[in-house]
This record gives structure tokens, C-alpha cells and sequence, in this order.
């Protein structure tokens, strides 16, 4: 059942959907003026003046440090930054207002808006501009900007979706009952005229809250993009609606001319509808980052005297760094820090993308957001708030998502450029129109303002590129900057950097050769009894490669050398050959698949003086890296290695792994070098890397993707991050980039297509203004859900679907 | 006809009624959560959950 099952909505005294104090005064007019039947209904006004003033008040205190604390990240010694949540957002026009008026600021340094998550990300400087003075301008131009908390931002788009609800209600019942009064005077013969006058009269006191109310939205959008000079998506359905109504109110007042209430009403409903669903429809879009800021839980269990262990309820917001906090099985860490005690496994499936939970115990590090699934840990608080890793990768995904793409830009552009195209051949019909017959310019008019959608067109990229980003999340690619989905989209060569990238950079077992007649299990089990009780990560190696029947004891361990022990009535030593064997060599080159070439350790195992066993230890590549370079050869890419390791290993993972491109004992420069002339050939190339070391290397490909296991996600100067270490996510990555541009393609093909069919019908005068409202509403509505089909996208590579096999996620 | 001067500005009262109906069952929350309900009523929760603080056994 969901969770949201009771919440209650606290609505008394809400100032809910206030907008600017211009739209307030135009409603007291109409209230004043005695228009306002409808909002006696309304329990709630909007904001009188001394609410507005008061709420300015408050601003002021968002400029004190300590309640900056929690949601603004100190960059530089006045350079800040912000997470910002804005109120009113109702169409991709309302972004480029707020980006565009916030940056004209002096002392803005940049501002960019998520239009799916309706989430701003400001940066300021603080010795030019306080943040006040910043949420001051956006509310000038009739916008709500709050500093972003998860809990506020549910309310929000619940008051949204409430008002959203009784805006639909109402166009929806004004619609029915006017379409009951206009049936009968297109069908009936022989009404009389006085009955004629009552429906008009009972069809305009029905339209005017639908007009008022239901449609007000329209109104406040196009009236702010006027004063700021531009043409938005508003203006036209604005000026459709005005004109519709207004001509039919003087048809009813003065007894001539044509109505066209049920119009009206009609196509205010089917926008509303279509406005409606789209606001679902995207609220799922950008659930992903939603969801990644609600792991953090709200309150936790603090053991303030540890370790004594008594303990207290906490808010998280009150937890400090070094504080002791107790997470119980099914509990979810409230912030970054290491284990102090206890053992467990702990699932980090929503911040990686792993599906097997991860063993924890003492000095484990530990991420906010991942769930503790065995038994109790207490963990002491490393980084809080806007430190943690969850924090970070949920800022650079607001990143990724608020920073278009070129082709996203250019479709921005088209649409402010369509509106004033559209206005034009609107006049220019009219006028041709009246010439030809006066009586059908009015709805043929209207009906080119309503069918026609730029929404469509400024949707089309937003609207998939949040959708894959966020699915990439929940793969465990986090995805950092704009360009980076439509670049690796078109790679063409992937280069992996780094032979610990194809790598587990851990040891196993390679190769055993057993001497003197016994078998090799039999080798292993002693080896691995041996072993039982050391940490060391050839002891790991080895007791993974058997599974021991057998115990030993008086185990004596010589560090650096290796250990000693007793099973049954014989002595063992396991360790380095001169430790061991001191009388004897390593085994020849020629005896088997890998030579003695450097990379390889070898072990020896003695039964008292006689070598009973060898053991070549060695860096294995990743369990999936075999099937998740042959999904990436078979999806066309060109693979490279370059690596700065020895030729022999190099050689050896390139060789297992098919990769004939291969390049060992290479310097930064040379990995540059490298790059750089696949380039000059026209390449586009995808690079992998470890992010941190290789900056440089990363920064010269055109796409560049960073291992982020265990590293800050934060100072990966990359364009994407992978969050796990399952190689088999760039294949997933690759394919859902190529499908994300097949669906923006296909978008804004449709936004184009339907636009230029619909608007030569609607000159023509086929399309009557009901028809165009419901054209218009579709047309944005499925260039949504079209980007929808990326939430559940199964990558077709063979590696996404088998579990990721790895022993140290067992849990013990 | 004369019967409709009454039924035209009946049904506007009706509207109105149905009107507040809905915006009463906004305010109130009813629109809330559309699909909790219809699963809550065929529910029937006879046996507990297992406490929070339990440990599950490791999978």
C-alpha cells in the first residue's frame, strides 16, 4: 500500500497558489467589482498585502548563516551555492523567465532550472547579493522560490495537484451543464427567443468562473511573459480564450452576433486535462532524484553517551559530525560515516545500482541513503547534510538534468521564435478571413491560437533527457553533465584507461600446480585451511579458491613471509618460496597458459621440506567484464586499453579480454596523445577512467566516464559516474543514450509534424476550437509520455539481466 | 416550454451544489490518495506485522 495513505493536508490558512501582488490586485478588482461569485466559495484568498509583507520579512532570514547551513554549499570565500524549489511552474516557458531574470542579477554568478523537478541550482556571490534579494526577485515576477527541503516539496505539489483538481472540476461541470444549454439552440426549431436569451444568460453566469477561475492560470502566464517582453506558450491561449469569451459576452449582452460558451468551456477542460496528466506525468519523470533525497530518513536513534547505549530520538537535521548513531535492520543510514560496532550487511542498491547487499562491520564505511538489512550497526557521523555522497550525486544529477543539450537549446529557441511567427499568421488569416466571410473569423481565429503547441516543441528534450537520467541513476550511471547522454550516444571508440578498470584489483587464485602426487583440491583445501584466520588479501585469494574441509591448527604467522601449521600430524608452511622452499626455483614459463611475466605472484606449499604445491596468484578482471565488453563490441564500439601498468599484464587482461587495441606503459600524456589522434580521425571518443588521477585524459574525450567506487563522486571531474562496479552498466548506458535520442528525435519530429499540419487545417478552417483543444492537449501529452518509456527501459545486452557474482558481498 | 424558466435556472443551482460538493471533496482531501483506499477496504490486516526491530535473518 503506499505510504502516502494518511497524510493530512493542513489547508486552513494556507496562502495557497498566491501569485505576484499585480495578479492579487487584478482579483480584488474583480472581487470589488461583484464578478467574484465563484470565490465566496474559495476558503482561502490569496495573500493580502500584510501576508506578502510579512512573508518578505522572513526572507531576511535566510541570510543567517545558521539556517544557510542546511542547504547552501560554501564554495569559495563568498561564492555560494544554492538549492532552490519554485511554486507556479506550469510550462517549459516559465524556466527560461525565471533562469533569465535571476541571472540578469548583479551578483548571480549562474542559475539553472530543472523543469521536471521544478528545482533551481543558484550560484551567488555573497559580498554582492544576499539570498534574499534573490527570492525577493523571482517572487517580483510572481514566482515562489523556497531553499529546497524534500518534505516542503511534497506539500507543494500536493497543494498543486489540489488546486489542479478544483480548477478541473469546475471547466469540467461549467463544460457539461453549457453543453446542455448550447445542444438544444443548435437543434431545436422552435425555441422561442426569450428561452434563447435564458440559456445565454445561464451559459455566461456558468463560464464566468470557468473562465476565472479554470483558466486563470493562462492568464498570469501570458500577462508575466508580456511584461517581460516575451511570447511564451500562454499567450496565444490566452488571447484564444479572451477573445472567444469576450466576443460572446457582447453577443449576449447586446443580442447579436454568435456565442461560443460551450467552446470556451470545452477547450479550457481539455487543457486543463492535458495540463493535468502532463503534471503526473512528470512529477514520474522526476521521481528518480525525488527518491534519492527521500533515503534520507527524518529522524534517527542517537546514542549521545556512547558507549554507554542509551538512546535518543533525533531529528537528522540536529545530528552532528562525530555523533554515534544506532541504525536497527530495515532502518536506512542518515549520513556518511563508519561503523564503530556491529556486523552487517548493508544494501546500496539505490545509490549503486547493486542489487547484493554489502557486508559492513567495524571501520566500514558506511553511505547515508543505503539500507541496513541484517543486524544493528552503530555508526559515527563522518558527513552530514550537503556533505554526503547523496547529497552530491543528487546535486550533480540536478546538474545533468537542468543543463540542456545543443539540440535542446536550439528547440528553446524555435518556440519563442514559433510564438511571434504564429501571432503573425494569426493576423494575417483573420484579416483574409473577414474578406472572405466575417462570420467564421472569430473561431477560426481561436482555433489557430488554441491547436497549435509549442509545448510540445519546448518539452521534447527536457522531458526525456530527465526521464534517462534518472533511469541511468537507478543502472548506477550517475549522469553529471547535460551533453553527456547525446555525446555517448554517438561514441564511436570507448577507452579504458586503466587496467584496474577491467580489473577487480584484488587477487585470486590463477593457477595451481600441485607436486609429488598430490591433487590440486587437495592442495587448495590445505592452503585454504591454512589461511583460515588471515585477513591478508593472498590469504583471501586462496581460501576462496577452495572450500576447506579440513582445520588446522597451531597456526603461526610470520608477516611478510608467510604462515605455518599443523593438520593432523603434519606440519605445513604456505608463504613467499624462500619462506617455504628454500631450496627450490619456480616453476618453468613454458609449463603452462601464463608465464611468469611479473604481474603473477607465486606461493609455495610445503609438507615439511618436500614442495607439495604452487599457487599463482594474480589480478582477475571482473567477473562481468568478458560479457560486458562483448555487449559494448556488438553495440559498435571501438575498444581501446591504455594503461600505465607493465606490458605482461596488460598484455594478459587484454588478451581475456579480446580488446586488440592495447597500449601498456603509457604516461597521462601519451593516453592524450592518444586520444587525440583517434579524434583527428573523426572519431568520438567515450573514455573510462578512475576520474580522479586522470583528469586531463578524461577531460580530452569528448564523453568521459569515471569508476566512482568508493572515490568522492563529488571531485570526479567527469561526465559520468559510475556508482557500482558492474562493468555491464556502460553497455546499459550506451544503449538507453542511443534510445534517449531516438525518443528526442522522434519528439520533437512529432512537435514539428503535428504543428505543421495543424495550423494550415486551422487556417482552412477545419478545425473548430473544442477539436484544437483537444489536438494541443495531446500533442504535449505524448511527447511525455513518449519520454515516459524511458523509466522502465530494459537494456537489450546480455549482461543487464544475469546477478552480479561477487564474494564479498556474502554475507557471513 | 414555459417549464424551462424554471428548470434553466434550477440546474445552475444544481451545478452549484455539485460545485461546492467537489471543492469540499478536494479540500478534505478525498482526491488525496485514488488508489490506497480501494486497496485498504479488501484488506483484511489479521495478522501483525513483524516488529521493526527484529533482526531478519541474513538472505
Amino acid at each position: 500500500m503506499p505510504d502516502g495513505a494518511h497524510y493530512p493536508i493542513p489547508f486552513e490558512g494556507n496562502t495557497q497558489q498566491a501569485c505576484c501582488r499585480g495578479c492579487q490586485a487584478v482579483a480584488q478588482t474583480i472581487i470589488d467589482s461583484g464578478q467574484g461569485a465563484y470565490y465566496t466559495h474559495r476558503t482561502a484568498l490569496p495573500a493580502t498585502p500584510r501576508e506578502a509583507e510579512a512573508e518578505l520579512a522572513q526572507l531576511g532570514l535566510y541570510d543567517l548563516p545558521e539556517i544557510q547551513e542546511s542547504f547552501v554549499r560554501v564554495e569559495a570565500e563568498h561564492i555560494r551555492e544554492a538549492a532552490l524549489i519554485l511554486e507556479n511552474i506550469v510550462c517549459a516557458a516559465c524556466i527560461w523567465l525565471n533562469e533569465r531574470h535571476i541571472a540578469a542579477l548583479p551578483g548571480v554568478l549562474s542559475v539553472e532550472i530543472n523543469y521536471a523537478t521544478r528545482r533551481a541550482r543558484v550560484r551567488w556571490d555573497n559580498s554582492r547579493i544576499q539570498l534574499s534579494a534573490i527570492l525577493k526577485a523571482v517572487s517580483d515576477i510572481g514566482y515562489i522560490a523556497h531553499p529546497f527541503d524534500p518534505g516542503r516539496s511534497d506539500d507543494i505539489y500536493k497543494r498543486e495537484r489540489n488546486t489542479a483538481i478544483k480548477r478541473l472540476a469546475i471547466a469540467g461541470l461549467g463544460m457539461m451543464q453549457v453543453m446542455m444549454y448550447a445542444l438544444p439552440s443548435y437543434t431545436a426549431t422552435d425555441m422561442t427567443d426569450d428561452i434563447r436569451l435564458l440559456m445565454r444568460w445561464a451559459s455566461l453566469v456558468l463560464t464566468i468562473p470557468v473562465v476565472l477561475y479554470s483558466a486563470w492560470p493562462f492568464f498570469i502566464g501570458a500577462w508575466r511573459d508580456l511584461k517581460r517582453r516575451t511570447l511564451g506558450m500562454d499567450v496565444p491561449v490566452a488571447l484564444g480564450v479572451g477573445t472567444a469569451f469576450i466576443a460572446s459576452v457582447y453577443a449576449t449582452f447586446f443580442g447579436q452576433g454568435e456565442v461560443y460558451y460551450d467552446s470556451v468551456t470545452m477547450f479550457i477542460f481539455l487543457l486543463l486535462t492535458g495540463r493535468f496528466l502532463e503534471m503526473n506525468a512528470r512529477r514520474r519523470a522526476g521521481a528518480a532524484v525525488e527518491e534519492l533525497v527521500k533515503l534520507i530518513p527524518a529522524a534517527t536513534t542517537r546514542l549521545p553517551n556512547w558507549p554507554l547505549r542509551d538512546e535518543e530520538q533525533v531529528p537528522v537535521a540536529r545530528l552532528a559530525v562525530g555523533d554515534h548513531v544506532l541504525v536497527r535492520p530495515g532502518e536506512t543510514l542518515p549520513a556518511d560515516g563508519v561503523v564503530v560496532d556491529g556486523d552487517s550487511a548493508v544494501s546500496e542498491a539505490m545509490l549503486t545500482g547493486e542489487s547484493l547487499p554489502v557486508s559492513k562491520t567495524i571501520h566500514s564505511k558506511v553511505v547515508g541513503g543505503s539500507l541496513n538489512q541484517a543486524s544493528p550497526l552503530v555508526v559515527q557521523i563522518e558527513k552530514l547534510g550537503a556533505d554526503t555522497r547523496l547529497a552530491s550525486i543528487v546535486r550533480l544529477l540536478d546538474r545533468a538534468q537542468s543543463e540542456k543539450p545543443r539540440i535542446g537549446q536550439l528547440a528553446d529557441r524555435a518556440a519563442a521564435w514559433f510564438v511571434g511567427l504564429l501571432l503573425l499568421i494569426t493576423v494575417l488569416v483573420g484579416i483574409v478571413w473577414y474578406v472572405i466571410d466575417p462570420s467564421k473569423v472569430l473561431w477560426i481565429v481561436v482555433s489557430i491560437l488554441v491547436v497549435t503547441c509549442p509545448c510540445a516543441l519546448g518539452l521534447a528534450t527536457p522531458a526525456a533527457l530527465t526521464t534517462a537520467t534518472g533511469r541511468l541513476t537507478r543502472l548506477g550511471l550517475l549522469t553529471t553533465r547535460g551533453h553527456a547522454l547525446e555525446t555517448l550516444a554517438r561514441a564511436t571508440d570507448l577507452v579504458f584507461d586503466k587496467t584496474g578498470t577491467l580489473t577487480q584489483g584484488r587477487l585470486s587464485v590463477r593457477r595451481v600446480v600441485a607436486l609429488g602426487g598430490h591433487s590440486e583440491n587437495e592442495v587448495s583445501d590445505i592452503a585454504a585451511a591454512l589461511e583460515a584466520g588471515s585477513e591478508h588479501p593472498i590469504a583471501r585469494a586462496l581460501r576462496e579458491a577452495a572450500t576447506p574441509s579440513r582445520s588446522a591448527s597451531q597456526i603461526r604467522n610470520t608477516p611478510g613471509r608467510g604462515v605455518e601449521g599443523t593438520i593432523g600430524e603434519q606440519t605445513y608452511r604456505l608463504g613467499s618460496p624462500r619462506f617455504a622452499a628454500p631450496a627450490h626455483t619456480l616453476p618453468e614459463a613454458a609449463e603452462g597458459a601464463y608465464p611468469n611475466n611479473g604481474h603473477e605472484s607465486w606461493i609455495a606449499l610445503a609438507a615439511g621440506d618436500a614442495l607439495i604445491a604452487w599457487f599463482a596468484l594474480a589480478d582477475t578482471p571482473r567477473a562481468d567484464a568478458p560479457a560486458a565488453l562483448a555487449a559494448l563490441s556488438a553495440q559498435g564500439l571501438h575498444l581501446h586499453l591504455l594503461s600505465g601498468d607493465a606490458e605482461g599484464a596488460v598484455k594478459a587482461t587484454a588478451q581475456q579480454l579480446d580488446i586488440t587495441d592495447w597500449h601498456a606503459g603509457a604516461l597521462p600524456e601519451d593516453k592524450l596523445a592518444y586520444v587525440k589522434t583517434l579524434q583527428s580521425q573523426g572519431r568520438i571518443v567515450a573514455m573510462v577512467g578512475d576520474g580522479i588521477n586522470d583528469a586531463p585524459v578524461l577531460a580530452g574525450a569528448q564523453v568521459s566516464i569515471a569508476m566512482g567506487e568508493g572515490a568522492d563522486v563529488a571531485q570526479a571531474a567527469a561526465d559520468m559516474v559510475m556508482l557500482g562496479s558492474r562493468l555491464g552498466t556502460l553497455a546499459d548506458g550506451v544503449a538507453l543514450a542511443r534510445k534517449t535520442q531516438l525518443i528526442i528525435r522522434q519528439n520533437l519530429g512529432w512537435a514539428l509534424g503535428y504543428n505543421l499540419i495543424a495550423i494550415p487545417a486551422a487556417a482552412f478552417g477545419y478545425v473548430t476550437p473544442w477539436l484544437a483543444g483537444i489536438g494541443m492537449s495531446v500533442s504535449s501529452l505524448l511527447v511525455v509520455l513518449n519520454a515516459l518509456r524511458l523509466t522502465d527501459y530494459k537494456p537489450n545486452t546480455p549482461v543487464a539481466a544475469q546477478p552480479l557474482p561477487s564474494p564479498l558481498t556474502a554475507p557471513r | 416550454m414555459d417549464i424551462l424558466i424554471l428548470l434553466i435556472p434550477l440546474s445552475l443551482v444544481i451545478v452549484g451544489v455539485i460545485a461546492w460538493v467537489m471543492l469540499w471533496a478536494t479540500k478534505s482531501g478525498q482526491f488525496d490518495d485514488l488508489e490506497g483506499p480501494a486497496h485498504s477496504v479488501i484488506m483484511d490486516d489479521d495478522t501483525p506485522h513483524p516488529p521493526q526491530d527484529k533482526p531478519t535473518p541474513p538472505s
